[in-house]
């Protein structure tokens, strides 16, 4: 550290040149942030503490095939289930289909089964007392300025009414807030009440999309699922049950292999990132050739002098990446801010910080490397004379 | 305050060449390189921009590290680029290039897509009786009731995954006679017998002719391999009224796909339908319908791409500066030299200018040349299709023509930029001072 002001007189050496490089390495993690911040948002789906202790069953034959209302009390007599409600998504659009937002009708026990949001007490009951009560997400909630006694109207895709009509009617009765914050996504639900919607339908009456259970614990989950698909086999609607985590990964690697897009361009960036920045770094050692044989004329070791160009290098790379970051956190916290649930992408915070300083001491060293080698090897008359 | 009004010029020019740059197209661009052509050959001042951009090549190999820097990072822009777009491409031209405007899918009204949609039978006859639907030799509409179901297969790389079972009426195949058997032959109605799309034999396990393949607990045996050259390939196919009942899925369709007797009766169908009472009906051409399907996600990727292309650019942008201020500084007294013989600025910053683009454009054939190799014909697969069936659509990757010069003119706006700061730095670099460096 004693030697600080030597590294950073190197770089302020040719300020314009030092300044360039930064720009580029800042460019780089700033992009690393964000594509960080996107792939982690991805692996975080798959990735709950509540997921590991949900299970969903659902048809073999794949979503979209109903299950019989029946299983419901089969299912309860499960050893290990704590608490199982019924599914069935609704799909209705909100005024444009722009304003997607997952919809569905639930069992009326829907907050015994799921621990990732909370509504008040009060709503709670209200949900379960009101024939066609709704509740949505705070975030929702905020999003389209609903307040609770608001009439919501979606317009059916899947499930017309009796009457042939497609519009369905629903009351705010309760919002609900995510108990981990900033999990926007669990925000931005709408449920209600699956007997009204069962009542109101025109097709499909008494058959559910799918089962999800709260278990006892995660250690479990193989057993119970087993349990739980062995009620239906060799039936005419056999079920497959997995963890709530297993179903989002699986869900996400049949979108788009997405670690892999994220590596890609990150393998390129940082490809160039090292050639680019190595190629400073020798220019830089080569032009202060006959000053580092001075340092060493006038006593520094060998180690000292590879250190200090290494220290250089890695100095370099630090301030560049450490200002990407910082941008990237700036960028993804607007985005966020602005866009809302919409956007998959994590905040740059802890694990994705910690990947950057170890690929910025990494790259800071394969850069400095080679000059650092030169300037420990150099020989002192040589050097001075110019050769 | 003179060299800061010269700066803010600089910097006033160089948006204007881009903002032109951008729109060109590019005839516009040949013709521009015909023109620099013509002026270095025919002019005096041309011909000397020429000697001294010779000059400067030939002084390229010793600088190999530097030039290098703006050839593989400008390649790195460019191919992540293309690869990228590509990506968009291929899934876009997959759905858009799905359906006709002489053919019609009814659908349930509201239901926007084929998996939300349910039709009863009553209204599947209805639907193929109503003005305006083809007949064929015999005097029967061509009309293709379709049951689109989902299932989980395994994919070859093990995982499982959901592809779309579309149960077909007997017109399915004339209803598309764009649809060639590639392998085997159609399958028989009334058989447990399937036929898979290329896409689905290419991606899923088990797929050949004269396999079979569990579905809803039945065997089923694959007869046929077809290519439609789009969405459809990523399809199975079975008889509808065989694979209804093992789905419980009763009389019911999703879809009516009929043929129309030209694609003007569009209006004459529409009308009829709409007059029905019977009928709650949306009917649209496959052509719209598909091209409706891919709209957002395109988009997506083409905003994705661009963004992440930008902050490449830019770092590829300081890296190109960095390089070229280096070369015009060693090579400054030769420079100067030039100067205090009589050449002129001009020949000097077009040919530090010529020096970047050139490097700037092999980087981009470079890169460009790399994504086409890496996934010219790669084959990806993704959850597509509206509604709640989320099953897999394959798609190819698309390097066209269109995206490759889309590429090489990121290119050479990155080497332009890169190089006009450090040649107009070389043509305005007292004489008398670079002289006596050194």
């Amino acid at each position: 550290m004693k030697y600080f002001h030597l590294v950073w007189a190197a770089l302020m050496r040719r300020k314009t040149r030092t300044i360039f490089t930064v720009v580029s390495v800042l460019a780089a993690f700033l992009l690393f942030g964000m594509l960080d911040s996107v792939r982690t948002a991805f692996a975080d789906a798959g990735n709950r503490v509540s997921g590991a202790s949900q299970l969903i069953t659902m048809n073999k034959l794949g979503l979209g095939s109903q299950l019989p209302l029946s299983m419901q009390s089969q299912i309860e007599r499960v050893p290990g289930v704590q608490a199982v409600t019924h599914i069935d998504w609704f799909g209705g659009i909100y005024q444009d289909p722009k304003n997607f937002f997952p919809n569905m009708a639930v069992g009326s026990n829907i907050f015994a089964v799921t621990r990732d949001v909370t509504l008040p007490p009060e709503q709670l009951q209200a949900f379960q007392t009101t024939q066609d009560g709704a509740v949505v997400g705070a975030a929702l909630a905020k999003k389209f300025g609903w307040k609770i006694g608001d009439k919501i109207p979606l317009e059916a895709t899947i499930w017309p009414k009796k009457d042939g009509s497609n519009t369905w009617t629903f009351t705010l009765v309760g919002i609900f807030h995510a108990n981990k914050a900033g999990d926007v996504n669990a925000e931005s639900q709408m449920l209600f009440r699956w007997k009204y919607f069962d009542e109101a339908r025109q097709f499909g009456k008494g058959s559910v999309g799918w089962y999800q259970e709260q278990i006892a614990s995660p250690d479990q989950a193989e057993r119970i699922a087993r349990a739980i698909d062995a009620i239906s086999a060799n039936s005419d609607h056999e079920t497959k049950t997995e963890t709530a985590n297993a179903f989002a990964s699986s869900f996400i690697s049949q979108f788009a292999n997405i670690s892999l897009i994220v590596s890609g361009i990150m393998a390129a960036v940082f490809f160039t990132l090292i050639l680019l920045t190595g190629n400073t770094m020798a220019q830089a050692v080569r032009e202060r050739i006959p000053e580092l044989a001075v340092l060493k004329t006038i006593g520094f070791s060998n180690r000292s002098v590879l250190s200090l160009v290494l220290a250089e290098a890695v100095f370099l790379v630090v301030i560049g990446g450490v200002l990407g970051m910082l941008l990237a956190m700036a960028v993804v916290g607007g985005l966020k801010a602005k866009m809302g649930n919409t956007l998959p992408m994590a905040n740059v915070a802890g694990s994705i910080w910690g990947e950057a300083i170890v690929l910025m001491l990494v790259i800071g060293v394969i850069v400095g490397v080679l000059p650092a080698l030169r300037g420990m090897r150099l020989k002192i008359v040589d050097a001075l004379a110019g050769r | 305050m003179k060299k800061f009004l010269r700066g803010l010029l600089l910097v006033v020019i160089l948006i204007v060449c881009l903002a032109i740059w951008s729109f060109l197209p590019w005839y516009g661009a040949v013709a521009a390189a015909v023109i620099l052509a013509l002026w270095l050959v025919l002019t005096r001042a041309g011909r000397r921009t020429l000697s001294v951009t010779g000059v400067g090549l030939a002084t390229l190999p010793s600088r190999w590290g530097a030039s290098s820097v703006i050839v593989i990072g400008i390649a790195g822009v460019v191919g992540v680029l293309v690869a990228l777009l590509a990506m968009g491409e291929g899934l876009s031209a997959t759905l858009r290039g799905t359906g006709n405007d002489a053919t019609a899918i009814v659908l349930r009204a509201g239901s926007k897509a084929e998996a939300n949609s349910v039709l009863m039978h009553n209204q599947v006859v209805l639907i193929g009786q109503t003005a305006g639907v083809a007949r064929d030799a015999q005097g029967h509409p061509m009309a293709s009731p379709e049951l689109l179901l989902a299932a989980s297969l395994p994919k070859k790389s093990g995982q499982d995954a959901n592809v779309s079972v579309r149960g077909v009426g007997s017109a399915a195949w004339a209803v598309r006679p764009e649809m060639k058997m590639v392998a085997g032959r159609e399958f028989t109605p009334g058989t447990l017998e399937l036929d898979v799309g290329k896409g689905v034999a290419a991606q899923f396990a088990g797929m050949t002719v004269g396999s079979t393949v569990q579905l809803a607990n039945q065997r089923w045996k694959v007869v046929g391999v077809f290519d439609s050259g789009d969405a459809f390939n990523s399809e199975i196919w079975a008889d509808r009224d065989t694979i209804a009942p093992i789905y419980h899925r009763g009389a019911s369709s999703s879809s009516v796909t009929v043929k129309l007797t030209s694609p003007a009766a569009l209006n004459q169908f529409k009308a009829a339908l709409a007059a029905d009472p019977q009928l709650k009906v949306d009917a649209e051409t496959t052509h719209k319908y598909f091209a409706d399907q891919s709209g957002g996600i395109n988009k997506l990727i083409h905003v994705l791409g661009t963004v992440i292309a930008t902050i490449m650019g830019i770092g590829a942008v300081f890296g190109a500066l960095n390089s070229m201020y280096a070369a015009v500084a060693t090579r400054s007294r030769e420079i100067a030299t030039l100067r205090a013989v009589g050449f002129r600025g001009t020949p000097v910053v077009v040919s530090v200018l010529l020096e970047t683009m050139l490097l700037a454009l092999a980087g981009g054939v470079l890169g460009a040349f790399v994504a086409w190799a890496l996934f010219g014909h790669f084959t990806a697969s993704t959850t597509a299709g509206g509604g709640f069936s989320f099953t897999q659509m394959v798609f190819q990757f698309r390097v066209t023509p269109q995206l490759v010069w889309n590429g090489l003119k990121w290119a050479l706006a990155i080497g332009f930029i890169g190089g006009l700061f450090p040649a107009v730095r070389a043509a305005r670099l007292p004489v008398t001072t670079a002289l006596q460096e050194l």
